[in-house]
């Protein structure tokens, strides 16, 4: 048996593009076990949950993440509205969902591209990107920001969408869908991507459930666990299913957010059909008084917004549980194992947002 | 399996116009709801300090003695809540970005010049009463 070294990998490093350190314990070039610290990137935004009034936290809280920001608004948001007994008005669930989806769009094509970019296709890289900056763009014609929407309060939503945009928003589609079928073919078919991914990082399904996988790691093991079937917002009332790979390999996590990009794409056109009028928002009076954890599906697997108010217009607690510390202990297990040389690629494929976990 | 899925793409993209703007040559886009920087219409204000107080990021100060509302600019996060706040509707978000800057010189002071107008007199109140009487 040869010796075992330990390498340290990061919180600086040319192929990983977030702050975390691992410690890598290697036999020759092949990973025996990975050491994960954190703790480079803490910003105290739940302490300052005490300092400001419940509906301005709002903005606190979706600058938790500068990707899924508006996702991470709307779960604050229903917390709020269930500690509170609030009804949201139907519409105001809809133009949540509709933002939601396109908030998974934006985060998905970031993502595909930082992999190919990984991988060291970079005319792909480039042209994930390429997709993204139309869903931005959508973005900043709905809402006002193109990163950070802004477009979520206590009781509803801010903006409405006229029929006329909601239109134009899905003829757009049809053309934004065209250029993704043959981007996604790139990275489902090319045999340069898959001898890249296939059999790399594997997650078998029962490590995938004991770890606690969550979103599309866990669902390309073929652990069908989607937040979104809990029904919130609009959810329940629009047909789909999760994206379920068996493989538990990079392939089949790349291939779940390669297909989850169809998926939402329908959820958006469903959720254009079906928008009902209406108002969009209703009166807060008073202060919340009581917690309640509140649960959403980020790009990345289930989010925890926990909410507790003591009467007062400041918050008592704010606990944010983001799904890249859920998904860290299923990563220390792809990374048994593996070789050197795919570190990179198998960190990545869990789509780590440090920055959100620390916040 | 097939090899060079991506030559259709890369030969498009190779011999197509380019995907990105030519900033700065050409402006940045820009839609009417963008949210670029807070203005204020300092004829209107009339101090009430509302926006003050719902700034997240305390980035606002309204000097009621003093007659001043002043921003830090690099403070602001552009949420659009003073604007939404403001009962007189006196500030505006413009869609274009503040340039950026190399020196801390983001705070900026604007003079209100709001004047209180003044009210009728109660003995004219009296007498119109006495007429519709």
């Amino acid at each position: 048996m040869s010796r075992q070294i330990v390498m340290p990998f990061g919180p600086q490093h040319p192929v990983l593009p977030e702050p975390i350190h691992l410690d890598l314990v290697l036999e020759d070039e092949t990973g025996v076990d990975g050491m994960l610290s954190i703790g480079y990137l803490h910003g105290g935004l739940e302490t300052l949950v005490e300092k400001r009034q419940f509906p301005e936290y709002v903005y606190i809280a979706e600058r938790t993440c500068g990707i899924c920001s508006f996702i991470h608004g709307m779960t604050y948001c229903q917390g709020i509205e269930r500690v509170m007994g609030l009804e949201v008005p139907e519409r105001a669930h809809y133009l949540r969902t509709i933002w939601s989806e396109y908030s998974r769009l934006h985060s998905h094509l970031l993502w595909l591209g930082l992999f190919a970019d990984s991988m060291g296709f970079e005319n792909l890289f480039m042209n994930a990107w390429k997709h993204r900056e139309f869903v931005l763009d959508v973005m900043e014609e709905t809402t006002g920001g193109r990163v950070i929407q802004g477009s979520c309060k206590v009781g509803g939503v801010r903006r409405d969408i006229d029929q006329e945009t909601l239109k134009k928003m899905e003829r757009d589609l049809k053309g934004f869908e065209k250029g993704l079928k043959e981007m996604a073919n790139v990275f489902l078919n090319d045999d340069s991507v898959a001898s890249r991914l296939r059999g790399v990082g594997v997650l078998s399904r029962n490590d995938a459930y004991v770890c606690g996988a969550v979103g599309p790691t866990g669902r390309g093991s073929g652990v069908p666990i989607d937040a979104r079937m809990t029904g919130y917002a609009a959810y329940g009332e629009l047909d789909f299913s999760p994206v379920v790979e068996q493989d538990g390999d990079c392939y089949a996590r790349c291939a779940v957010r390669v297909n989850e990009l169809f998926s939402s794409i329908e959820i958006i056109r469903q959720s254009i059909d079906r928008i009902p009028g209406g108002e969009i928002e209703v009166k807060v009076k008073g202060n919340p008084d009581g917690e309640y954890f509140s649960r959403s599906e980020q790009p990345r697997g289930e989010l925890v917004h926990y909410v507790k108010g003591n009467g007062t217009k400041y918050l008592a607690r704010s606990r944010i549980r983001t799904p890249t510390l859920t998904n860290i202990p299923p990563l220390v297990k792809m990374l048994q194992g593996c070789e050197l040389a795919d570190v990179p690629v198998i960190v990545l494929s869990i789509d780590p947002c440090i920055g959100c976990m620390e916040r | 399996m097939a090899f060079f899925e991506m030559a259709k793409t890369a030969i498009r993209s190779f011999v197509g116009k380019p995907a990105t703007r030519r900033y700065p040559f050409v402006p940045g886009k820009v839609t009417p709801l963008s949210r670029g920087h807070v203005t204020i219409d300092v004829a209107s204000c009339i101090s009430c300090g509302m926006c003050m107080k719902k700034c997240p990021s305390e980035a606002i100060c309204v000097n009621k003695d003093e007659k001043t509302w002043t921003i830090d600019r690099l403070r602001c996060i552009v949420c659009n809540s003073c604007v939404e706040v403001c009962p007189v509707h006196c500030l505006t978000m413009d869609t274009v970005y503040s340039p950026a800057v190399t020196t801390h010189s983001g705070l900026e002071v604007f003079h209100i010049t709001y004047v209180k107008p003044e009210k009728p007199p109660k003995a004219d109140s009296v007498d119109e009463n006495k007429e519709q009487a």
